[in-house]
């Protein structure tokens, strides 16, 4: 178990955006995390790699609690986010991005190592091409591989993925899904924020499923997809989870 | 870093040396006195450029260095007879350590409450001084002639000045581009666009805001020291701290040669404006326009336009 | 300065400091609609003096009438620095627009030296003063905080009893939004530019019955608007006006106490203090 969730709670002011979230992740599989818009999972993801602590409640990565912990300290520790409104260095070439990455990820690598691990994973992303060229000039889907060769660079153990599907085209998103993949062949656990239902039942493992903050459904894609609870919480009608499920099946 | 084909910073300094040279090799008084002053805005906005350029807090009283490290030094040279080389370094030292002390609780602001709190710091030492009366209070301090024997009389000091300005300059320059090639220069730029990377950003932010202050401390100290007096008002003027931000922007901001283009044109300009006496009285005038023109059509400075218009030149122009 | 000293001087100082809080409820109101520090709001400032002094030696115009000049032309001429200074530039990061408006401040007082060169001026008026056990006030104090109150008093009735102020403090809010609803966003931030160095210059325009004063007073006045803002709180006009009082009384109650000219570097310690303590302010910002 690479990552421990535990009654995890997270506040802001009067609102509560998580609600004693709590589940595990196991070391190298792919977990979805879904839910409707506005759910808690990018909150989540906030008290995970230290942008927000949470009010109560622990998270313990690789048995070491990381609660409360500045998000540099939790990069440091090895776990990586690529974020869903991507801010990449404009005036800097897209190597140069992703080179930051891998300078200050687990190992504290110099610059001309991390230009190396820079070059291995452009290539693995098919931006190799593109490597000399001002992030700022980028299309918005290739922007979003170079924030997610940005945190791959990082040699994470724990990939904290946040819709980086979001605005690509069916054939970005295999090629993307085939990233994934790959991760989790060389042992890289990921969790993976996800609208795309289809990207989701693919190449999940396990799903959670967040609604208002709490975790209100948790385990394989199938189980979780055809939970009325599920059906429910982004239909918002019982009656017509019900009808959708019995016409589902 | 970024794969430089040509060797830009030899072939800077080189060039800089040798314009350095020039009044000296033609024995051109008025020249020296120029580029003495071009030497010196170019320290003060290549020291701005390694806080604001590159992680992008606008230090809007950044000039208050410059008045600490100028106010220190000269005390030391008329207080305990100081060496002016030993007194400048002495006095960019305690200069560099209140930027070590406030850089700590104030670059956690943000944008513009930092900003305003520079503006408050500089201010505020400023009529801190002016009341101190060790230091001269509002009167400041002065030397007399005698001070500059120990140099060979006072034309020799001003040579001096001007060799160690220069070579503050340099180093400065020199210090801006070490900075922009290493990894820690991109540790600033990622603080600058929020990225959570490994490392401490508060702790990254001070190193850069403490190397920014070390230089204009030293140009201070020189600069005062060839001028033989110094008071509040000259030392913590806020308009040359805002000059030497104009001076970035229209150069360029996070490049290298930004600040030292809009030092250069910033100057020209500004002599072009006091000599032509039907335009000296607007002066400020026309330094404003200039300034709003950069400011809403040349957002990338001189520099920065050349290389987006021009991409072939990133590699030769840093 | 004796004890005895101290109630005149703090009176004195809770005055100017209405006057001190009208132009930094201008300040504060631009910063609060669009997210811009106004650097040119000094030069302002010493234009609203200017203008009533203009209209006064030159026409003879009464003083608190060349008031409403200023006022007028403070509407004016703050929309036109917006489109030509700021619109372009609205969405850029905050050192452009705040260089931008540094620029207008140099290009003001650039042509008001030229104009009025740095000789001190005055506006000779004498409204006589009202006192007694000890307290005397000028008439021209008193007179000066009655419109400033005035001045903060339609400013709020601006804001919130009319469809105007409504769209004013719906685009501080949140511009996007009041776009969605039909706001004319680009007009509703011409017109609080206008308001916000409208309400400058009539602050000069007070301060200009007071003390003397050259093109580079404002200077002063900025500074001290800055101190004002962001003790009651960047974008909250309220706070502006109960901080510029608070520091009007500090300022006259300090100067019995410490000498004169360390009254400004105890303000600016406390100005650096609140920055890093509270800087949203005594009253909290707004937005």
């Amino acid at each position: 178990m690479i990552l421990q969730v535990d009654a995890v709670t997270v506040r802001f002011g009067g609102l509560v955006a998580c609600d004693a979230a709590t589940f595990a992740v196991e070391e190298g599989e792919i977990l979805g995390l879904i839910g409707p818009n506005g759910a808690g999972k990018t909150t989540l993801f906030n008290a995970i790699n230290g942008v927000h602590r949470p009010r109560s409640g622990r998270i313990v990565f690789r048995r070491e609690e990381i609660t409360g912990l500045r998000p540099f300290q939790v990069a440091r520790r090895g776990v990586a986010r690529a974020y869903q409104v991507v801010r990449p260095l404009n005036d800097l070439s897209v190597i140069a991005n992703v080179t930051v990455g891998a300078c200050f990820g687990r190992e504290n690598l110099s610059l001309r190592a991390a230009r190396t691990v820079a070059e291995e994973v452009l290539a693995s992303l098919d931006l190799a091409d593109k490597a000399e060229v001002p992030a700022g000039k980028l299309n918005v889907a290739q922007k979003k591989r170079l924030e997610l060769g940005r945190a791959l660079a990082a040699r994470p153990a724990l990939l904290l993925a946040d819709e980086v599907l979001a605005g690509l085209n069916p054939q970005e998103v295999s090629a993307m899904l085939a990233v994934f993949r790959s991760l989790r062949e060389r042992g890289v656990t990921v969790i993976m924020i996800e609208h795309l239902m289809h990207a989701v039942m693919n190449v999940c493992d396990r799903v959670v499923v967040l609604d208002y903050g709490k975790k209100i459904a948790e385990g394989s894609p199938q189980v979780v997809s055809s939970d009325p609870k599920v059906v429910e919480a982004y239909l918002g009608d019982p009656k017509a989870a019900q009808r959708f499920l019995e016409e589902a099946t | 870093m970024i794969r430089v084909r040509a060797p830009f910073l030899p072939a800077l300094l080189v060039v800089l040396a040798v314009v350095a040279a020039l009044p000296l090799a033609v024995n051109n008084n008025s020249l020296r006195e120029e580029l003495f002053l071009m030497f010196m805005l170019i320290t003060l906005a290549s020291s701005i450029n390694i806080i604001m350029g590159y992680t992008g807090y606008v230090s809007f009283g950044h000039i208050v260095f410059f008045g600490l490290g100028g106010y220190f030094a000269f005390y030391l040279m008329q207080n305990f007879n100081a060496h002016f080389l030993v007194a400048a370094l002495a006095g960019a030292i305690p200069a560099s350590a209140i930027a070590l002390v406030i850089g700590v609780p104030i670059l956690r602001l943000r944008g513009a409450y930092f900003a305003l709190a520079t503006i408050g710091i500089n201010e505020a030492m400023r009529t801190a001084i002016n009341n101190f009366e060790p230091f001269g209070g509002a009167v400041g301090m002065f030397f007399n002639f005698s001070v500059y024997d120990t140099y060979g009389g006072a034309r020799n000091a001003a040579l001096l000045a001007y060799g160690v300005m220069v070579v503050v300059a340099l180093a400065t320059v020199t210090t801006s581009y070490l900075i922009r090639r290493s990894k820690f220069g991109l540790s600033l730029m990622a603080i600058r666009e929020d990225q959570d990377v490994g490392i401490d950003p508060a702790r990254a932010k001070v190193v850069a805001y403490v190397i920014s202050s070390f230089f204009p401390a030293l140009a201070g100290a020189t600069f005062f020291f060839k001028n033989g007096i110094i008071e509040p008002g000259v030392a913590f003027d806020l308009l040359r701290s805002i000059e030497s931000l104009v001076m970035c922007v229209l150069g360029g901001t996070g490049t290298v040669a930004g600040p030292i283009v809009g030092a250069a044109l910033y100057e020209w300009l500004r002599g072009f404006l006091i000599t032509t006496p039907a335009l000296a009285n607007f002066q400020l005038f026309l330094a404003g326009l200039l300034l709003l023109v950069v400011v809403l059509f040349v957002t990338a400075g001189l520099v920065g336009w050349l290389r987006n218009r021009y991409p072939v030149l990133r590699a030769y122009i840093q | 300065m004796s004890v005895d000293a101290l109630v005149p001087s703090a009176i004195d100082g809770l005055m100017l400091g209405f006057v001190y809080g009208l132009a930094a409820m201008g300040l504060t109101l631009i910063f609060g609609v669009m997210r811009v520090i106004n650097l040119s709001h000094g030069p302002v400032i010493a234009l609203g003096m200017f203008v009533v002094y203009v209209l006064f030696t030159g026409a003879g115009v009464n003083p608190y009438l060349g008031l409403i000049a200023a006022a007028g032309l403070g509407i004016l001429f703050g929309v036109a620095i917006y489109f030509v200074a700021v619109d372009r530039i609205i969405n850029a990061p905050e050192l452009t627009t705040l260089l931008a408006t540094y620029s207008v401040n140099l290009m003001i007082v650039g042509v008001a030296t030229s104009v009025f060169t740095t000789t001190p001026r005055a506006v000779d008026i004498s409204l006589g003063s009202v006192g007694g056990s000890g307290v005397t006030i000028l008439g021209t104090h008193a007179v000066a905080v009655a419109i400033a109150i005035a001045g903060a008093a339609l400013l709020y009735a601006i804001l919130f009893r009319t469809r105007i102020g409504k769209s004013i403090r719906a685009v501080a809010n949140n511009r996007a939004a009041a776009e969605l609803m039909g706001i004319d966003s680009r007009r509703v931030l011409a017109l609080s530019f206008g308001i916000g160095t409208s309400l400058a210059m009539t602050s000069g325009a007070l301060l200009s019955t007071l003390f003397s004063f050259t093109p580079l007073s404002g200077a002063t006045y900025e500074v001290k608007s800055f101190v004002i803002v962001v003790l009651g709180g960047l974008g909250n006009p309220t706070g502006a006006l109960v901080g510029g009082i608070v520091l009007g009384l500090l300022e006259g109650v300090s100067t019995v106490f410490i000498p004169v000219s360390w009254v400004p570097v105890l303000e600016y310690v406390i100005f650096i203090a609140i920055l890093l303590v509270r800087p949203t302010g005594l009253l909290g910002a707004r937005a």
